[in-house]
């Protein structure tokens, strides 16, 4: 093997951070493109909403029976309906928006940013003199986020209902005991944790799918590659962040005494 | 009034492909060339360089003193604001209807009022005669029309430089004819420095000022339209009179054997050079200059009959 083809993923992951700090750049520079903010959000949360309730059912159901198996054969029931919110909280919810985000949103943010840079729409962009990275990348990106927000919180409420849904029909739990449990072992930084996985998961996703999509080549076919390497990267990179952060958590906030 | 594009020693590789090397010319103010050259020998990326879309591999780019491969990207941007340009499939907004296509670097970079816009967007839309299209999408129209739309909304800021890639292609006989006269107009109104790529023959003999060609990997020549239509140089005979006998093959170029036969063939006369398209209100182009007048001053006779009116048609075109 060549120099070359070692440091050629090097060389993209420069490129990669490169472009992120461009989109950072990007965000302050005026105007503010709020119509194209909106309607992106509007378009992904669009295309992720329904599939995201109906992961996040299956998600707290199977989280729900596995803890609550567990804990049954440790004797402490009490505390089925916290482990379930605890891991919906912590890693499920986060988890299945990741996902969705990388699935949904980021393969539809590659491809229309890839289509574009094949039909030179880019490029007459940036000869009429007007930035693509703060035009059209940034409030991609920042819808992205929020969407990314608004789903985990979906997934968190939606998996915990289902949760509750499968223990107490399935599993003979009592209604109380799972409600009653609920704050014995998460705490609220678990929320704020999922919260910011969340934020950051979008901002990766929407990262990668627009520097896949504005740098595509190669015609129709360039595209699709394009959108099949976004989703690939990001998921890899979400997994190992998801990783990263929550080590980083756990070693920052003590878990709950009892 | 128009500006000076100096180009000196650009080169352009993708990969180890070499795509162009050492070209250097220079874009006479208010005047029209244009860039000839086989499929594929590098025009589209040469216009992108010039407006810095691509980076070269090394060379200079000059426009108002701006070093346009090497400029802030800052400077970049606002010396694109001189530009107005035409891509080769149109490069419309597929998410914008035609009209609002054409208002986009309006709104963009003026402060002008709705109306304003209007009424310049519709008077561009019958410039180039497509009344009536303006609120359907790029993706529902032929690619003559997204090449007329492109056209439009390359002109709405009234550019210093414009670049059209191929702005005939795709349009019918009578189109072409009204676009090359549209392209003599505005350039004796608004005195902007046109370069042209295009493959039509015919627009190539009478509409410029400046005729350039790229051949295998170089600028074969550039200089005024006389020097190149009276020039016995093979490759420019060649494709300015649309013939099969010379250096150019089907793959670009020729094979030793190929060419070994067609030696003893030689090449064939030029046909007499056709007098300048003439902007149709009758004022004089920036850059006209008397019928001849290259010829005369560099001792060049050109072909037989050249400069006569009815001489317009070249006819290695129908050939
Ligand atoms: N982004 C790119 N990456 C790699 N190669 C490219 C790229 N753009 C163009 N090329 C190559 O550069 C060469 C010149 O392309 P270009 O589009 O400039 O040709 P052209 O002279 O405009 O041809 P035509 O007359 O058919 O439009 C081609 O061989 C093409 O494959
Ligand atoms: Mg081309």
């Amino acid at each position: 093997m060549s120099l070359a083809t070692v440091s050629r993923p090097l060389g993209t992951a420069g490129k990669l951070f490169a472009f992120a700090l461009d989109v950072f750049m990007g965000l302050f520079r005026r105007p503010f493109q709020l119509r194209e903010f909106l309607q992106q959000s509007w378009f992904i949360a669009s295309v992720t909403i329904i599939p995201t309730a109906l992961v996040a059912i299956p998600f707290g159901a199977v989280i729900a029976l596995q803890v609550g198996g567990l804990i049954q054969q440790f004797g402490a029931q009490s505390f089925t309906g916290s482990a379930a919110v605890l891991a919906i909280l912590r890693e499920a919810g986060p988890i299945a928006t990741a996902l969705l985000i990388a699935g949904a949103a980021g393969s539809a943010i590659a491809a229309d940013l890839g289509s574009r840079r094949i039909r030179e729409e880019l490029d007459a962009m940036m000869v009429l003199g007007i930035d693509p990275i703060q035009r059209l990348v940034v409030p991609r990106v920042l819808a992205c986020m929020m969407i990314a927000l608004f789903l985990n919180g979906l997934v968190s409420v939606v998996g915990v209902m289902g949760g509750y849904v499968f223990n107490v029909v399935l599993q003979g739990g009592t209604p109380g005991a799972y409600l009653a449990s609920f704050t014995a072992l998460a705490q609220l930084p678990d929320l704020w944790q999922g919260m910011v996985k969340a934020v950051v998961f979008g901002l990766i996703a929407a990262i990668v799918a627009s520097y896949k999509g504005m740098t595509a080549s190669g015609g129709p076919k360039g595209v699709g590659d394009a959108v099949n390497e976004s989703v690939v990267i990001t998921f890899l990179l979400l997994f190992v962040v998801n990783f990263v952060i929550t080590a980083v958590y756990i070693q920052l906030v003590p878990a709950k005494g009892m | 009034m128009g500006v000076e594009v100096k180009v000196e020693n650009l080169a352009k590789s993708f990969g180890k492909q070499l795509i162009w090397g050492d070209v250097s010319l220079t874009l006479p103010a208010g005047e029209i060339s244009v860039m000839l050259g086989p499929s594929g020998t590098g025009k589209s990326v040469f216009l992108k360089a010039l407006i810095g879309l691509l980076k070269p591999d090394r060379g200079h780019v000059y426009i108002e003193g701006v070093d346009i491969p090497n400029c802030r990207e800052r400077d970049l941007y606002e010396i694109r604001k001189l530009f107005g340009v035409l891509f080769q499939d149109g490069a419309m907004f597929g998410s914008m209807n035609l009209y609002d296509n054409v208002a986009f670097p309006l709104r963009e970079h003026t402060r002008k009022s709705e109306s304003e816009v209007r009424q310049i967007v519709m008077e561009k839309m019958d410039m180039v005669g497509l009344v009536g299209a303006e609120t359907k999408l790029p993706g529902e129209i032929s690619g003559g029309m997204r090449k007329r739309a492109g056209l439009a909304r390359a002109l709405v800021l009234e550019p210093e430089i414009i670049l059209f890639d191929e702005p005939d292609s795709g349009l019918d006989p009578v189109r072409v004819a009204y676009l090359n006269q549209l392209i003599i107009d505005l350039n004796a109104q608004i005195d902007a420095t046109f370069l042209i790529v295009t493959h039509d023959i015919n627009t190539a003999r009478t509409v410029p000022d400046n005729i350039g060609l790229l051949f295998h990997q170089h600028l074969a020549m550039f200089g005024p339209r006389e020097m190149l239509l009276s020039s016995q140089e093979p490759v420019v005979a060649q494709f300015l009179n649309a013939q099969r006998v010379g250096p150019i093959g089907m793959s670009e170029e020729k094979d030793a054997d190929e060419l070994a036969q067609e030696a003893s063939q030689g090449m064939p006369a030029l046909p007499p050079i056709p007098a300048q398209l003439e902007p149709s209100d009758g004022r004089p182009r920036r850059g006209q200059k008397t019928p001849g007048e290259w010829c005369r001053a560099h001792g060049v006779t050109p072909p037989p009959g050249s400069f006569q009116d009815d001489v317009s048609l070249a006819p290695g075109a129908t050939a």
